[in-house]
């Protein structure tokens, strides 16, 4: 085709380029020179290049700044939509005098991780004074050294946390951190579609729901379901062998086409669009979805257990402004504000004290078993073992390679 | 300097005179200045730290996310031995969806370029449709299509009706929805070059092809396509580099069987595995493979005019 051009100037000139060939061979060129500088030993990066180094706390502004930076999940503070603001947190600042700022800058723990570890490495101040992490990457930011030390005389509330939240294994005598949130991770399914309901993992795998079922992309919580239903205690002594079994049920369901996708929290909109029919999710998910969409959907924890994960608030190693932090804790460790958030978010409170004084704020949720939820229930929630750093690095690979990534 | 220089005879002038053009020159390399310490802070920098992190090695006893400087080129071999497969598909999917929209965007930009020149208003209202899309975020209308294509949405209730859809069939979670994504998602970068393109075309050299006894077809193929090289050139080249490595439309409207790019593959590395060097190793895989097969694909089609 190119060949038989116009001999004609102005002609040539219409097929000029906005592209030639000779600029992409000078980038082409560029590039060479790249790599060979490169080779010739620079070494950029930001990586810790001494493993097992860890970064000092930086010096405690406090008393000078007023001021404590907050980084959390949607969705998980008391939201005023009127007023775009946080009616809790304002209180807070009014009482204290503390300017509290609070971002919804976490969307999931890897991302989130991803963004802040070379600073976190360095000893930087990443702009936040608390930041709120699920109990497997606390257990990483703890073991990293990438938090800072809590002074519980600062936290007297701290004494309301929960019985079964004050003893893991990630923070012996909770140093580090305290539990914002709980939840289970379990199944649903559309009412309508599987009127029978669901009582077992392996109920998902009836053929009449083939190609509809979705599972999460969260490692801990779907092999710990798969593994529970095999029977394996996963806060005990499991390995690598137990973990195989359960990856072995994944692999066949998803090379059967019985598991149609691996979601992160989008499972959400499957459950709407009608694509999906019956998951492994997240309890306050599906409360949610209820309430927004119509009561379609039903939860339930399989009859061989469920997952109880946490969020967790930490001090990140970087922030000038810990006693601040600490005053937040404080704040939303007592009963009738942690009742407060829970009324609004749905979520299990680690507070002792918040199921009474939330019969002053909403009566109706004082027996909701996913906020409140029975000692049977927690009873058959379990939390997924923390892992060594060579076991997360191990599992986590063959986990995202067997679900195609 | 060339407009100057040509219109005197070379060595005449004032030595002022040449002093001005010399000053005159430099003003140029003074314009390229910030243009050039944009690049080297934001893509030569950022390049350089891609290639000594996809050289580092994990010391024995190192936690997660610690790495430590070194040569280690088996990174690469390792990477090019576990995500060859995914590697060659995001390159398949990349080439099925150029070619669905040059199909597709070639005759819109003729449409609206030749078709319909000289009616301003039309070809206004036109190439704002072509743009509209971008008025919204491009995750929003991938997930619009997830909605669209749903099992129990009106596409595929209607494909089932009329039996080109098995019962079981679905359109969601197949690599048909991720190749249409991505087609969907980069037709406007490859109708606008075109359209720019034959927006210059001197409609005379058609009527002189007829005039020549051409057919329609004959006419195209010798001078209407040639002379749109470079457009379908740069608008290929717009939509396949930014296809192969894109990550959003298989993440969302694929599964995970046979639908994985290099783009998921990296982001899982990086953030899921935290095996920086291997998604390091992998990004620059990525990056030469395109560089090689652009290069390649430009000697083959560029024109003879940019030798």
């Amino acid at each position: 085709m190119p060949k038989r051009l116009p001999e004609d100037p102005v002609l040539r000139r219409l097929v000029s380029a906005q592209l030639s060939r000779r600029n992409v061979l000078l980038g082409a060129g560029g590039l060479t020179l790249a790599s060979l500088l490169a080779a010739c030993g620079t070494s950029g990066s930001g990586k810790a290049a001494d493993p097992g180094a860890k970064p000092a706390a930086a010096q405690d502004l406090s008393a000078s700044q007023k001021e404590v930076n907050w980084a959390n999940w949607t969705l998980y503070l008391d939201y005023d939509d009127k007023t775009g603001k946080y009616p809790s947190l304002e209180a807070f600042s009014k009482a204290s005098g503390i300017k509290a700022g609070y971002a919804e800058d976490i969307d999931g723990n890897d991302t989130y991780f991803g963004k802040v570890q070379a600073q976190l490495a360095a000893g930087q101040d990443i702009g936040q004074d608390i930041i709120t992490l699920t109990d497997w990457m606390a257990a990483r930011l703890i073991r990293l050294g990438y938090t800072q030390e809590l002074d519980r005389a600062n936290i007297p509330n701290a004494a309301n946390l929960l019985a079964t939240l004050q003893k893991v294994d990630f923070d012996p005598g909770r140093t580090h951190s305290l539990t914002w949130q709980s939840g289970f991770a379990g199944i649903a399914w559309n009412k309508e579609a599987v009127p029978g309901g669901l009582r077992k993992v392996s109920d998902l795998w009836q053929p009449e729901l083939k190609g509809r079922v979705e599972v999460l992309d969260e490692m801990r919580d779907t092999m710990g379901l798969l593994m529970l239903e095999d029977g394996v205690d996963i806060a005990g002594s499991w390995g690598s062998t137990e973990f195989d079994k359960a990856l072995e049920v994944l692999n066949k369901q998803i090379a059967d086409g019985q598991i149609r996708q691996v979601k992160g929290n989008s499972y959400k909109e499957d459950l709407i669009s009608g694509d999906a029919l019956a998951v492994i999710c997240w309890s306050g998910d599906i409360t949610q979805l209820n309430f927004e969409e119509g009561n379609k959907w039903e939860f339930a924890i399989p009859e061989a257990g469920c997952t109880l994960w946490s969020d967790n608030l930490m001090v990140p190693i970087g922030s000038p402004h810990k006693a601040n932090a600490e005053a937040v804790m404080d704040y939303y460790y007592d009963p009738v504000n942690a009742a407060t958030v829970a009324a609004y978010v749905n979520y299990i409170s680690p507070v002792q004290g918040a199921r009474a004084a939330m019969e002053k704020i909403d009566p109706s949720l004082v027996d909701n078993p996913l906020i409140f939820p029975s000692d049977e229930d927690l009873a058959r929630a379990h939390v997924f073992r923390t892992l060594s750093a060579d076991e997360e690095t191990d599992f986590s690979d063959r986990f995202q390679q067997a679900i195609g990534n | 300097m060339s407009l100057l220089a040509a219109r005197r005879p070379a060595g005449t002038g004032s030595v002022q005179e040449r002093a001005a053009d010399r000053r005159r020159g430099r003003t140029g390399y003074w314009l390229i200045l910030p243009g050039f310490v944009f690049m080297l802070l934001f893509f030569v920098l950022p390049v350089f730290s891609l290639l000594a992190t996809s050289l580092y090695t994990k010391p024995p006893g190192a936690d997660i996310g610690q790495f430590a400087p070194a040569l280690e080129f088996g990174n690469y071999v390792v990477v090019l031995q576990n995500y060859w497969p995914e590697l060659l598909r995001s390159f398949a999917f990349a080439l099925v969806a150029t070619a669905a929209a040059l199909l597709i965007g070639y005759p819109m930009a003729y449409l609206v370029a030749v078709r319909l020149r000289g009616r301003k208003l039309l070809q206004g209202i036109l190439l704002v449709l072509i743009i509209a899309p971008f008025f919204t975020s491009f995750i929003l209308r991938t997930q619009a299509w997830k909605q669209i294509l749903a099992d129990e949405g009106p596409v595929v209730q209607v494909l089932r009706a009329l039996s080109l859809l098995p019962q079981d069939g679905r359109l969601t979670a197949t690599a048909f929805a991720v190749v249409c994504g991505l087609t969907y998602n980069f037709l406007p970068f490859m109708t606008l070059p075109i359209y720019a393109n034959l927006e210059r075309l001197d409609t005379r050299l058609i009527e002189a092809g007829s005039d020549l006894y051409a057919g329609g077809f004959t006419t195209f193929r010798t001078v209407t396509l040639p002379l749109s090289m470079p457009g379908v050139l740069a608008g290929t080249l717009l939509t396949f580099i930014p296809a192969s490595g894109d990550y959003v439309n298989a993440a969302l409207l694929g599964n995970n069987q046979d639908t994985t790019m290099i783009g998921q593959v990296i982001d899982s590395r990086f953030f899921r595995v935290v095996d920086y060097p291997g998604a390091a190793a992998l990004s620059f895989i990525l990056m030469l493979a395109i560089l090689v097969l652009v290069t390649l694909y430009v000697r083959r089609f560029g024109t003879k005019d940019l030798v």
